[in-house]
């Protein structure tokens, strides 16, 4: 595969003899964002610290355009790390950190200046340059971290729950950001998180992986609408896996093909009176944008439900007629399209 | 070299593309950054200690233990650790009782120059011991301030004297620890309706207790290996352990004796250490949410009076030492500090005072390089980031190992010194390097304790950042490192530089009489009665300690709010 910048082979990475990485195998095209999602403890983090070159391998190969990188030292890969609490040189302002990279390689001072200047802009920062790290808010300190990362055009930026340290709403505005700027920069990215929301906001492709094996690869979407298994659909915001007759059940009143596994999201079931299945609501919770309901289907364990705001609310105890939208339904399991 | 294990369970054969190369790296690095201070440690630490073993138990050159046992056996050296313990008991006590409130009203109270009376309790402890012994000798003296109390060679003095030197110590640790006390336990149990008084005792003091504990410990293993006050205020009367073995060794030559004594010594301050370890372990989980200082309510009377009392004790020797040097009989005269150039009353010196100064500073600058490089190296080696089980086990020797000087008084160290760095290839008993050589080994702890600290709170990451940035190694730690370290560096200097300065424990077994250092030409003019001599010790005395107190003042200087353990 010449097309792939980065080519992880069959790479093992083992803490006192517990291996934590396990044969992973992965590639990686230029241009291309990869998150890599999985539950703390999961080994991702030391699959990242690994491809920075910050582990000992056990095993296997990291090999960037085919050049095989074991022997190369972090600082001399051009990769460029970024942590989540964005690891800010505190002594240098703003503007010297964003250009610490451009100084290592003694580029001429002018140019540096100018890169800054720009870098700045990029993240939306334009003026900082003279502050102290310490005056920034959690926002803007990621922010002059990826400006500092991207300063030399990194083969390869790694990032390591980049957004984690901040709140919901900063997380979602800057995830978009995040996303934009790799765009407008061309920038190949290596991502590792353990939410979802997370890597859907930055990434192209996602990866899960568990106890240190890599569990599913693919597309966003595709990974997103065919996860491998159910601990894989839980993990992907799925609120319930069914098999067998309920399965069934579900595919049926979504008027699908029938598989033998369906993953539900929280807002698959919805409050229809045309629709074919007949609920006793059990509970009824009002939150900004729809009624979230939790109902008892014959045949089916408690699941949980929608309703529009406008309608008056759907007493518990109540009985309704529910519809199930099958874009809120994911077929579990490993079919041709999850691989 | 150990290699990591195959935990992989695959059997599948994948390309072992040179993962050794990286942990070879690794244990290379670490090796060339322990080499060095494991070489010197074990030339200037274990050998001596070893020496000393060797005089102890193979006297003859076949194991004996009889002569160390006889000497333990006798009736005087179980005077001596008897006196050793309940003189140290005492002073700890006291000094946990005076220290408490006034860490209270020095840390907890808001009142114009709480400030700078912080910063001058800590004069005492930083001052030379033989400045302490000679502030006291004069207070006690028979036509001295407090002569009418007739305190001369009395336990009471040592104590005293004891007292003054580590009340710093608890002031220090517990008023700190007291800032950074979590205040809503104390507020909630206020609001269940406990008053102030209760609120201390069942919510604040349990608080506090590992830290008073741990303070007293370090307190206790202070004055159970105090030297020079107990030499000079005990005079013959009263020894400690660590006036048997300077006794022994110089004036009654029984080295086996002296051997076993030290042994003993080492064996207590070790299990001391171990056990002041454990209980400031569990240290006070700071909040973050912290109460500023309050001003003084009527409740806090009695300590500001206790406050007052220990600033009164602190002060008055020293008042009276400056007093006495500058006083002959009713005459203001600075006679005593114009003798400094000459060699005392009856000859009692070989060299004139003056140039003891000039051989202190030479010998100061010397012990701080070494000191610091030693220092520097031991920091790094111990707060570096160890990957797995072997890496850490190794590092946890070499920490147990680097800390070892911790466990030996400085009387040990130079007696060590003295028996084993004589002959060749060794034979390093005229080399000019020697005292600074066993200095710095006593000031090593300090240093590292300054340095470590600030090296252990950076972010690994940080340096990982760095290195992805594109920075080799060295170039990282001057991005990262650097910045934070500097500061404590300066100060480890200051340490260095001061305990260098009023060493007086080992620098007495080593220094030659052509070569003496202030602090050796000080209780040699204090033991050499003659015309002049106690007015000089005065003067030189004074000098000593302004001396270092600037170095100290400069320390205090560098030093921002958390610089170090201390």
């Amino acid at each position: 595969m010449s097309s792939e910048l980065l080519t992880i082979d069959n790479l093992s990475v083992a803490y006192d003899g517990q291996v934590v990485v396990r044969d992973v195998t992965l590639e990686l095209a230029e241009g291309q964002v990869l998150a890599v999602l999985g539950p703390s403890g999961c080994g991702k983090s030391t699959l990242l610290r690994a491809i920075a070159g910050l582990e000992p391998l056990q095993s296997g190969r990291i090999l960037l355009d085919g050049r095989d990188l074991s022997a190369t030292p972090t600082h001399k890969r051009g990769f460029a790390l970024m942590f989540q609490d964005g690891q800010l040189f505190e002594h240098q302002s703003v503007a010297r950190n964003v250009g610490y990279a451009l100084r290592i390689r003694r580029r001429p001072r002018a140019e540096t200046a100018r890169r800054v200047q720009e870098l700045l802009e990029l993240v939306n920062l334009t003026g900082y340059a003279d502050r102290s790290p310490s005056t920034l808010s959690g926002g803007e300190r990621q922010r002059v971290a990826l400006a500092r990362a991207l300063a030399v055009s990194p083969r390869l930026l790694l990032l390591d729950e980049p957004l984690s340290a901040l709140d919901a709403n900063l997380r979602e505005h800057l995830g978009g950001e995040l996303r934009e700027i790799m765009g407008r920069a061309g920038t190949t990215a290596l991502m590792v998180t353990h939410d979802h929301d997370e890597a859907f906001a930055v990434a192209d492709r996602m990866a899960l992986m568990r106890t240190g094996r890599l569990v599913q690869t693919g597309e966003l979407a595709d990974v997103w609408q065919h996860p491998v298994d159910a601990e894989a659909a839980r993990f992907l915001g799925y609120a319930a896996v069914l098999t067998g007759g309920p399965a069934e059940l579900i595919w049926q009143a979504a008027g699908s093909t029938s598989y033998a596994e369906v993953a539900l999201r929280r807002s698959a079931l919805r409050l229809d009176g045309h629709g074919s299945l007949h609920g006793l609501v059990v509970g009824a919770r009002a939150t900004p944008e729809l009624w979230r309901l939790r109902v008892r289907i014959d045949g089916l364990p408690e699941l949980d439900a929608v309703a529009p705001l406008d309608l008056a609310a759907p007493a518990p105890g109540s009985q309704i007629r529910l519809a199930v939208d099958p874009t809120r339904l994911a077929r579990v399991g490993p079919g041709p399209a999850a691989i | 070299m150990p290699t990591v294990t195959t935990g992989s369970t695959t059997g599948r054969t994948s390309s072992r593309s040179e993962p050794a190369l990286s942990t070879t790296r690794r244990w290379g690095t670490l090796a060339g950054l322990a080499i060095g201070p494991v070489l010197v440690l074990s030339v200037f630490f274990l050998l001596p200690v070893g020496g000393m073993l060797a005089r102890g138990f193979w006297p003859h050159g076949r194991f004996d233990l009889g002569g160390a046992l006889e000497t333990l056996a006798r009736p005087r050296v179980h005077r001596v650790v008897w006196f050793t313990l309940w003189s140290s008991t005492v002073a700890t006590v006291v000094t946990v009782l005076l220290g408490v409130p006034t860490a209270y009203v020095l840390h907890r109270l808001r009142f114009p120059g709480a400030a700078l009376l912080r910063s001058a309790m800590l004069v005492p402890f930083v001052l030379p011991t033989v400045v302490v012994g000679v502030a006291f000798l004069q207070l006690i003296a028979a036509g001295g301030p407090l002569g009418g109390l007739h305190l001369e060679a009395t336990p009471t003095a040592i104590i005293a004297a004891l007292v003054f030197f580590n009340v710093a110590v608890v002031v220090r640790a517990v008023g700190s620890s007291w800032d950074a006390v979590d205040p809503r336990p104390g507020q909630a149990a206020a609001a269940l309706g406990a008053g102030p008084l209760r609120v201390f005792w069942t919510v604040t003091l349990p608080t506090l207790r590992p830290a008073i504990v741990a303070a007293a410990s370090v307190v206790f293993l202070f004055c159970a290996t105090a030297f020079g006050i107990v030499l000079m205020l005990g005079q013959l009367r009263y020894a400690t352990v660590e006036t048997e073995i300077y006794q022994r060794t110089t004036r009654l030559l029984d080295l086996p004796g002296a051997a076993a004594l030290s042994i003993l010594q080492l064996l207590t301050v070790t299990a001391l250490l171990l056990l002041a370890q454990r209980t400031g372990a569990s240290r006070i989980s700071s909040s973050g949410t912290t109460t500023p200082p309050r001003r003084p309510r009527r409740t806090d009377v009695p300590a500001v009076a206790v406050t007052a009392l220990v600033l009164a004790l602190l002060a008055l020797p020293l008042g009276s030492l400056v007093l006495a040097s500058v006083r002959d009989g009713d005459r203001w005269t600075l006679a005593n500090y114009r003798l400094l150039t000459s060699t005392g009353g009856k000859n009692a010196l070989l060299v004139p005072v003056t140039e003891a100064l000039a051989n202190s500073l030479r010998t100061a600058v010397d012990a701080t390089w070494m000191a610091l490089l030693l220092g520097l190296m031991v920091s790094i080696v111990v707060t570096r980031r160890s990957h797995g089980r072997a890496e850490r086990r190794v590092k946890a020797g070499l920490d147990g190992f680097f800390m070892l000087p911790l466990g030996v008084s400085a009387v040990t160290l130079g007696f060590g010194f003295l028996i084993t760095l004589d002959r060749p290839p060794l034979a390093l008993r005229d080399s000019p390097l020697l005292v600074p050589i066993a200095q710095a080994l006593v000031a090593l702890p300090l240093v590292v304790r300054t340095i470590a600290p600030a090296l252990a709170g950076i972010d690994d990451r940080l340096r990982q950042a760095a290195a992805s940035l594109g920075a080799a190694p060295w170039r990282a730690a001057l991005t990262v490192d650097l910045p934070v370290v500097i500061r404590p560096l300066l100060a480890a200097a200051g340490f260095a530089f001061a305990t260098s300065l009023g060493e007086f424990g080992a620098t007495s077994f080593l220094a030659r009489d052509e070569h003496p250092t202030v602090p050796i030409v000080i209780y040699r003019l204090i033991s050499h009665p003659g015309e002049h001599n106690y007015g000089m010790a005065l003067a030189a005395a004074v000098v000593l300690a302004v001396a270092t107190a600037l170095v100290m003042l400069v320390v205090d200087r560098l030093r921002t709010a958390r610089v170090g353990a201390w």
